[in-house]
């Protein structure tokens, strides 16, 4: 399989000022994160609010740029690059914002709104370009009419819909979906994902899809990873990760997912504490002061992720 | 919008008022009644009074100034210069003061430092000495009398825009704008400068009354609008020493002049930040 998106060692500390004894001190959204993505592959990125997801899917783009690690897209190395030979491979990418309300121009047209990726990259020749809006318009489900309307006259549900349709002006082979159903509300959401999905498909499109939800990662992932405080804790195939999680972490959070049967109330793993600051993270492995099956050695060493059975990876010294 | 707006009493007033006079600037030509600027001038009629006395001067309603001029004429015909001098004094102020204000706010840092303390510097002069100095330097006249006031505003509007830009460019649709790979030029022509501009059309109203009134000032201290220009506050420059003698009208009703047109766009202004932004309202 060939690989679409590969980071490697990655990371991302955001300097917060110094300390009371004058040490820089920084947030490690994204310590040393290591992962692929293939081609029309989906990956779930998923963890708690605060774990560095969302930086890490910014991070690809380059939207920040990263403190360390490389960034490798269809094969070459973008870390580096500088704005004009980005802007070349901008429009083989694009991200879906969470936030349907805030991502788009109060005083756009969503006509305009959409062509204007197509307008940056001059994909499509400005005769063409209405075309090309009404032809993606009416793939996301939206009315032709609705062109020459401002987003505020717009559902949430219809402006994530007009979100995904700007994202795929130019034609990408990966889109980075930031939370993007989770301002939604549950029955919006399925409709959100439903489309994601039949577009993925259809377009043959690569999606690293990060979110928080479980029930939606497992609907519409093909691998899943798990981060947790700015590392991955595990990487498995869905089935694999949801029917035999390894990660203590990964297991509790499993067992958080809420089952409509109360008669099948399983045993909650139920974590005990708070996420550590990310600015002074506990030693060894992150997750040990949370832990139920911590060890000695888990508050000295820092588990690296390793490959426990085909295509399943965790970092944790259980294994 | 519009209902909150016409239910705002004040505001349409000043609306009405300065559509009546916006209306005798441009037809200044047909409802004077005589011209504003005759030659040579009718000494013969010098400071007669106006139609409230029976010595009251046949066709000059509002009597004459010491040149023997008709004051409602020359009123009518000052609404041209204020207006307009008002006019190109903030548009110059809008258009140095959002390119200073959105360059600051847009890319912050040592370029925003610079802009701002520049700006910090330009404050701590009273608005119309600072007006009168550079007047002094780049010489008298109407036209430099707007550049030198349009150039004292530009500091309050660069504030204003840049407080506005700061906040317009850490919106989500800005960082989307970043990812699709549109330039800065692009973002800030396209995206911030839509978003920001209501505040500066708010204040921009506000601001033509004070410029018409720094215009004014001016030209009464004889560095704006030169004779025989119908300026106001040139008008009431060379008539205010008759007030002693009797004749007062040929500088009163100059000043009234001023004062509605000043009243008339900051009731507008007031009326249209409340409409523009509901939460200023208490």
């Amino acid at each position: 399989m060939e690989i679409s998106v590969e980071v490697k060692n990655l990371k991302k500390w955001f300097w917060t000022g110094r300390s009371a004894l004058g040490k820089k001190e920084a947030v490690r959204a994204v310590d040393d994160v290591s992962f692929h993505i293939n081609k029309k592959e989906v990956l779930g990125l998923v963890g708690e609010s605060g774990c560095g997801k969302t930086t890490c899917g910014k991070l690809i783009l380059r939207i920040l740029d990263p403190t360390g690690g490389s960034i490798y897209f269809d094969g070459c190395d973008i870390t580096n690059l500088n704005r004009k030979e980005m802007l070349k491979i901008r429009k083989n990418m694009m991200i879906i914002y969470q936030d349907p309300f805030g991502s788009l121009d109060p005083r756009m047209t969503i006509g305009s709104a959409i062509a204007e990726p197509m307008a940056v990259h001059k994909t499509t020749r400005k005769s063409e370009r209405e075309d090309r809006v009404i032809t993606i318009m009416k793939k996301v489900g939206l009315t032709t009419d609705q062109k020459n309307r401002y987003p505020h006259e717009f559902s949430g549900g219809q402006r994530q819909r007009i979100g995904i349709a700007r994202a795929l002006a130019t034609n990408p082979e990966f889109i980075v979906a930031d939370e993007s159903v989770s301002a939604l509300d549950v029955s919006i959401q399925a409709q959100i994902i439903n489309l994601l999905q039949d577009l993925q498909k259809e377009l043959g499109l690569t999606l690293l899809f990060i979110a928080h939800d479980l029930s939606v990662i497992k609907h519409i992932s093909d691998r899943v990873a798990v981060m947790y405080l700015g590392k991955i804790v595990e990487m498995a195939l869905k089935s694999d990760l949801f029917d035999n999680p390894e990660h203590p972490y990964t297991g509790a959070l499993l067992s958080a997912i809420p089952v409509p049967d109360p008669g099948l109330r399983k045993k909650r793993k139920i974590l005990m504490g708070d996420v550590p600051s990310p600015i002074n993270p506990p030693s060894g492995c992150r997750f040990h002061p949370r832990c139920p099956q911590r060890m000695e050695i888990c508050d000295k060493e820092i588990p690296v992720l390793k490959e426990t059975s085909s295509g399943h990876s965790v970092a944790c010294h259980l294994y | 919008m519009m209902r909150r707006f016409i239910n705002n009493k004040s505001a349409l007033f000043g609306l009405v008022i300065l559509i009546i006079l916006i209306l005798s600037a441009l037809m200044a030509g047909f409802i004077a009644p005589n011209s504003p600027t005759p030659s040579p001038p009718d000494l013969h009629n010098s400071l007669k009074p106006g139609f409230w006395s029976k010595d009251g001067i046949q066709g000059m309603p509002l009597g004459t100034d010491a040149l023997g001029r008709c004051v409602l004429s020359r009123i009518i015909f000052g609404t041209r210069v204020s207006l307009s001098a008002g006019l190109v004094a903030v548009g110059i102020a809008m258009i140095l003061g959002i390119m200073l204000g959105v360059i600051g706010g847009y890319f912050g840092g040592w370029v925003d430092s610079v802009i701002m303390r520049f700006v910090d510097i330009m404050f701590a002069f009273p608005a119309l000495l600072l007006a009168i100095v550079i007047v002094a330097v780049i010489g008298h006249g109407l036209d430099k009398a707007m550049i030198a006031i349009g150039i004292v505003y530009t500091p309050q509007m660069a504030r204003i825009i840049r407080s506005s830009v700061l906040y317009i460019k850490e919106m989500e649709y800005i960082e989307v704008q970043k990812a699709i790979g549109s330039s800065n030029l692009r973002i800030i022509f396209r995206h911030v400068i839509p978003n920001s501009i209501a505040p500066v059309i708010v204040y921009g109203t506000l601001m033509l009354a004070t410029a018409i009134l720094d215009c004014a000032a001016l030209g009464f201290l004889g560095l704006g609008a030169q004779p025989p220009t119908p300026e106001w506050g040139a008008m009431l420059a060379r008539s205010y020493s008759y007030i002693v003698s009797g004749a007062w009208w040929a500088a009163t009703f100059p000043g009234l002049a001023i004062l509605l047109s000043v009243l008339s766009l900051n009731l507008l202004g007031d009326g249209l930040r409340d409409t523009l932004d509901p939460r200023l309202k208490t």
